[in-house]
């Protein structure tokens, strides 16, 4: 099955890319995903500040500033996966660094 | 056979095969639904075949091979059901007497699934109920007092969760199996407490729960935690009957201990040996050395509160809880004395961690009885009576506010 992750946090004293990458538990989930194979599609996003949405209503198209929806964590970054089942999702999911500081959120993908 | 006795079999079949044959089902065929109707269809048919046939040696053999074969009828109609319909050739063609070995049972997987974790709480113990049990959507809508629409969309919803988010049909691996464990535990041992402060209703959640800890305890024979539950819930079961006497709450220690079940008290005592045996201590097991405590005194003077209050340390050590925390103070009042008690439930209520919670006001009242201290008793009863959540609790708590006098 696919599953995207959303990978989800507050963005206060979000880690630069290079502090990231010398991160060992945001390595060590990189390797883990190398070793189970079936990445299809993955990417860190740069903060909501660069955010732009975008709404059509009655035939006008609404363009705003920042990301749709008023919540505490936004999607920072995301995975697309093929995994056997839920439980493999959440075990590539628990690994994520952002797992303890934010949140991941693990969604299947209509096939 | 005529038809009472056979309405009886297929009745009792129906309370002991009804999540084995589901389980089977869902194993072969990957689909709940398909599942449940088939094995639903199957306990029809065993009322005509059996009275017809008699009924068979292994009802449980007859009702899944049956199920099986509905299901392969209405597979081979549908185009998309080809590869399932390979696995289910994996049964033996018509329903036989011989060879019970070549039907798995797959209890477990359908247990762990329900009790998933990524299922919301609430679903959990409704699939549980409907798929392993075989209560229907409305005796499970009845047994929680919720509309049985309302009941019916949590159990789809779940299901369709189960097949679109690809929760997988099996028991977790060993690493991941205590946690998960712990999740089918309180489950189970939430349906138990649902039923517990009713009274009789046709379907007893008590014995359901009690029933499907049996289950648990036979597919996992080395895990004393089933065990522990099995034997807290048979402890707790054998005094159902004298916790409330025309509708009020009666307290442990005034229930009348000749109306005790004593067949419960003692296979729950022998379950928890067999799980303390295993030397791998848990909460339901601590729990359950408590009520044998209580179960097994002769009298409420009699009871050994210092063995009690060691077992809440225990257990405040393991599953730390501010419930906990207060009914060690109980034991604690009632083995060293009250003062101790009452520091106890002071220390507790001097944080936030029960505001709101009626027993923490109920219990410092109680002590403050004991002790003779009657003004401040009464006040503390005043609190627990305003925040009591069931009439059978308010009852109880007016008629001792009547007993500690009138305001002064």
């Amino acid at each position: 099955m696919k599953y995207v992750l959303l990978i989800c946090d507050d963005e206060v004293d979000a880690p630069t890319n290079e502090q990231l990458a010398a991160d060992p538990v945001h390595t060590a989930w990189l390797d883990d995903l190398d070793r189970r194979g079936g990445v299809i599609s993955m990417g860190r996003l740069r903060p909501v500040v660069d955010a732009t949405t975008i709404r059509v209503r009655d035939g006008e198209t609404l363009i705003s500033d920042g990301p749709f929806a008023e919540t505490k964590d936004f999607v920072g970054g995301f995975l697309m996966v093929e995994c056997a089942d839920l439980d493999e999702a959440v075990e590539i999911a628990a690994g994520h660094p952002y797992a303890q500081r934010g949140s991941v959120e693990i969604r299947p993908v209509w096939e | 056979m005529s038809t009472p006795d056979v309405r009886a079999a297929v009745e009792a079949a129906y309370r002991e095969e009804w999540g084995q044959v589901v389980a089977t089902l869902i194993g072969l065929t990957g689909d709940w639904d398909l599942a449940e109707d088939c094995t639903q269809e199957a306990f029809a048919a065993a009322l005509t075949t059996w009275e017809r046939d008699g009924v068979p040696r292994r009802p449980g053999a007859w009702l899944t091979i049956t199920a099986r074969n509905r299901a392969t009828d209405r597979l081979r109609r549908d185009t998309t059901g080809a590869a399932k319909l390979r696995q289910l050739a994996a049964l033996p063609p018509e329903p036989r007497d011989e060879s019970p070995e070549e039907i798995p049972d797959e209890r477990l997987r359908l247990i762990f699934t329900c009790c998933h974790p990524a299922l919301p709480f609430p679903a959990r113990v409704a699939l549980t109920l409907r798929t392993l049990a075989g209560l229907t959507t409305g005796e499970i809508a009845r047994a929680f007092l919720s509309p049985e629409p309302g009941m019916g969309q949590r159990i789809s919803r779940a299901k369709r969760k189960i097949q679109e988010a690809g929760i997988p049909y099996r028991v977790p691996p060993v690493e991941k199996l205590p946690e998960r464990l712990a999740g089918v535990l309180a489950v189970l041992y939430l349906i138990f407490n649902e039923g517990y402060g009713e009274a009789d209703q046709q379907r007893a959640l008590t014995v359901e729960a009690i029933r499907l800890a049996r289950v648990l305890v036979t597919l996992m024979p080395a895990e004393p935690e089933p065990r522990g539950l099995l034997a807290l819930m048979l402890l707790h079961e054998s005094r159902r009957a004298t916790r409330l006497r025309d509708g009020v709450l009666v307290t442990l220690e005034q229930q009348d201990r000749t109306r005790w079940d004593r067949a419960l008290i003692a296979e729950g005592v022998a379950v928890l040996d067999e799980a303390l045996g295993m030397r791998r201590a848990g909460p339901y097991q601590l729990q359950a050395a408590i009520a044998a405590c209580h179960a097994t005194a002769p009298d409420a003077a009699a009871t050994d509160w210092v063995e009690i209050a060691g077992l809440y340390a225990d257990l405040a050590r393991i599953a730390p809880s501010p419930v906990v925390e207060l009914n060690r103070a109980v034991a604690v009042a009632m083995a060293e004395g009250i003062p101790a008690g009452l520091a106890l439930v002071d220390a507790l209520a001097s944080t936030d961690r029960l505001d709101g919670y009626h027993l923490l006001p109920a219990t410092r009242a109680d002590l403050l009885r004991r002790a003779g201290r009657l003004a401040e008793a009464r006040t503390s009863y005043e609190q627990a009576l305003a925040l009591a959540p069931t009439e059978a609790d308010r009852r109880y708590l007016a008629g001792r506010l009547r007993e500690v006098g009138p305001e002064t």
